[in-house]
């Protein structure tokens, strides 16, 4: 079901292996990870469901959107089609071309656009077609979006609008299709800023970022759009903003990641499992701002021991956020230093992604060394 | 004689001199122009910007405030006339009012809009409650004549619970629901691309009788933010007005620095936009361009672009001495020959 596009990798797989064999005594490590974890069963568990990838699910979030909020606007470079990712498919023979419709060529403009919009009570749901070309709205987004309800005394807002953006790596991005910059919107106050993992979670967490009073971005990982599969209520659903979710119960050890690093998390968990009969427990963030700081602590008071893995740049990573907050928290419960596991500190390289990503391997190392600090 | 539409004179500027030697014999409609009939020529020849005339502002007064023979007398009456004055001249003392407030060290920061009276006050009269403004910084004369009082003014420059920002900003950073005047933020153009889709909303809203302003300076015109929002106004037909403030200045940077083309409002027709270029000065002529540009909106449900020339008398703003950027005889021939205020006064209710 869920497949890394993988280059040949024998001679890493060789390298990786006896790296791995050296400190644990284990089976080989496969360098694919099954799509490891399924989103929230417990979520609109009456509905009825439908076999959904990530893109259906947030077409069909997007769908149910629209259709409860008659002035609600879809707007992006090429969403008319139905966008580079089929995101936007058939809503436009849906709802019009008054309500889905293509914009210029320009990131800022359709920041700007959506928040004064979105100040005139308009739903506004904009898409940007890459995250790595979302910094040419970050003024509008930063210095606008995030700012409009404080600075005008709660006169104005612009709660009803939602940017969505495709992140991460996907195999052969590179430095412009891979990026992950949440931490900059992180450090915003007045965003709110949303990573889902799974379809089920995409679908729920979109619809509560759409309807939520507050500036939202939505960050896709572009990795699963079409890899993640997995059955999903077709009606109306949300789930929680700022709610964590604890997807794999443990004791030994709490590991925190969103989006598509959750399902690398999971495979390195299992292989501690098996390998060590390390008891992980797993927890998916989901929202990155406002972060469930709660949920978080109380894991780690009860294993003990955090890791925290991103795809993006170590330092000042959002994961140095999560990192203060634990030790001030549970210093005194901790048995090791809280370990990130993430992306160098360099651009994001083409040939060499399969060494910058955090890959089960790094996970799996940065466990042991954890647990037997 | 009428508004002097630049569509009128590019078509007479454009196909002219410019190209007459020689006409193209294949004619196509094109993609890449989405229509547009696209000539191909054998002869090589650039377009030069100076071989466009510079576009003409439109005035009803002359400096002295005579109604110009040949213009159409303003649509007014005396009660009117009045009550402009009274705004105009309200404004200016309150401005130096404030002005001095700041220099008494009781507020931190205040911004005059001496100079730009008639702007305002022609700009605003021609508008209706329900049309959403989006503004710069220098449109306090816009905002009080919605209604929103000198007492408020204070409120919001002074910090005090009575603002409704709360407090949060520096002064000049005023806003109102109730007025329907989106409050200011300090980068600057950041509002333009804002007010196209606050455009856009008022027609998702059905409002069928309201369109969006947006106020700007001739130098905010230079932000990236500008050229989008053109773009975007005129391919996603959003109903705005674009009105640009050209008052000589940004900070120090007089205009000759800011851009090499005809002001701004040669670039509307680049974006495919109806422009209107004005006497900011003539509160008569302000009004009618705002007046016709709203109809162009509203009735046509595109955008429009204004350019208000005008000249900045005052500072910057207090934290500025604009006397080291500037000679005193060019701001005092300005208040000598062309003053908003007494060119209205010189009208005498004509």
């Amino acid at each position: 079901m869920f497949s890394r596009k993988v280059l040949t990798p024998s001679l890493f797989s060789r390298f990786a292996t006896t790296l791995v064999q050296r400190s644990v005594k284990t089976t080989p490590v496969s360098l694919g990870s099954p799509y490891a974890i399924r989103g929230d069963p417990s979520v609109a568990s009456g509905q009825v469901k439908e076999k959904m990838n990530l893109f259906t699910a947030i077409n069909s979030a997007m769908s149910i959107a629209m259709e409860n909020d008659p002035t609600a606007c879809i707007f992006g470079e090429d969403v008319a089609f139905g966008g580079v990712f089929r995101c936007t498919t058939g809503l436009r023979e849906k709802f019009g071309e008054k309500r889905v419709f293509n914009t210029p060529l320009c990131e800022q403009g359709i920041a700007g656009f959506a928040i004064g919009m979105a100040s005139m009570g308009v739903t506004a749901i904009a898409e940007m077609q890459f995250a790595d070309y979302i910094f040419p709205a970050f003024d509008q987004i930063v210095n606008e979006a995030a700012k409009y309800r404080f600075r005008s005394g709660g006169e104005f807002n612009v709660g009803s609008l939602t940017f969505r953006a495709p992140y991460g790596a996907v195999g052969h991005g590179a430095l412009y299709h891979s990026q992950s910059p949440e931490a900059y919107f992180c450090h915003t106050p007045g965003l709110k800023v949303v990573v889902p993992s799974t379809p089920i979670e995409a679908k729920g967490l979109l619809l509560a970022s759409i309807r939520d009073k507050n500036p939202v971005i939505f960050l896709e990982p572009k990795w699963l759009y079409r890899s993640a599969v997995e059955e999903v209520p077709i009606g109306d659903y949300e789930i929680e903003l700022g709610k964590a979710r604890v997807v794999k119960e443990g004791s030994d050890i709490t590991i925190v990641g969103w989006g598509a690093q959750l399902h690398v998390l999971a495979d390195a968990c299992e292989k501690a499992r098996e390998d060590q009969g390390i008891s992980c427990e797993l927890i998916d963030l989901r929202t990155l701002l406002p972060w469930d700081r709660e949920t978080v602590a109380q894991s780690v008071k009860k294993t003990g021991r955090l890791i925290i893995s991103h795809e993006a740049p170590k330092t000042c990573g959002f994961s140095a956020e999560i990192s203060a907050a634990i030790q001030e928290e549970c210093f005194l419960h901790l048995e090791a230093p809280i370990q990130r596991v993430c992306g160098y500190d360099t651009p994001f390289p083409l040939i060499f992604e399969k060494f910058y990503v955090p890959d089960a391997f790094k996970n799996l190392q940065a466990i042991n060394e954890t647990v037997n600090y | 004689l009428g508004i002097m539409m630049l569509s009128r004179l590019s078509t007479r500027s454009l196909r002219g001199p410019l190209f007459s030697t020689f006409r193209g014999y294949a004619e196509e409609s094109s993609t890449a122009l989405f229509g547009r009939k696209l000539t191909y020529v054998h002869q090589l020849e650039s377009l030069k910007p100076s071989a466009l005339d510079t576009i003409p502002a439109y005035r009803i007064m002359d400096n002295a405030g005579n109604i110009i023979e040949g213009a159409n007398e303003p649509k007014t009456n005396e009660e009117e006339c009045v009550k402009m004055y009274k705004h105009m001249v309200t404004l200016s003392v309150m401005d130096r009012i404030l002005y001095d407030i700041q220099r008494q060290g009781r507020i931190s920061f205040y911004m005059t809009c001496v100079g730009e009276e008639a702007t305002h006050t022609g700009s605003a009269i021609a508008l209706k409650d329900q049309d959403t403004i989006f503004a710069q910084y220098r449109e306090q004369g816009v905002l009080l004549w919605r209604g929103f009082s000198v007492e408020q003014m204070m409120h919001q420059c002074f910090s005090n619970a009575k603002d409704y920002g709360k407090g949060r900003q520096m002064p000049v950073h005023y806003g109102s629901k109730k007025h329907n005047f989106q409050t200011i933020s300090s980068p600057l153009a950041t509002q333009i691309p804002q007010a196209a889709g606050a455009a856009y909303a008022q027609k998702m809203l059905g409002m069928d009788d309201a369109c969006t302003v947006v106020y700007f300076g001739e130098g905010a015109a230079s932000e990236g933010d500008f050229h989008a929002a053109l773009n975007f106004g005129a391919t996603l037909e959003c109903p705005v007005i674009f009105f640009c403030r050209n008052n000589g200045f940004a900070i120090s940077t007089p205009s000759r620095e800011q851009f090499r083309g005809d002001g701004i409002a040669s670039r509307g027709i680049g974006y495919g936009i109806e422009t209107l270029r004005v006497d900011g000065n003539d509160v008569f002529a302000v009004r009618e361009t705002t007046e016709r540009a709203r109809e162009i909106c509203v009735n046509e449900q595109r955008p429009v672009l204004v350019e208000s020339m005008s000249y900045r008398v005052g500072h910057h703003s207090t934290s500025d001495d604009s006397s080291r950027y500037r000679p005193k005889e060019e701001i005092e021939g300005w208040l000598d020959t062309n003053n908003p205020i007494s060119r209205l006064r010189g009208s005498d209710g004509n």
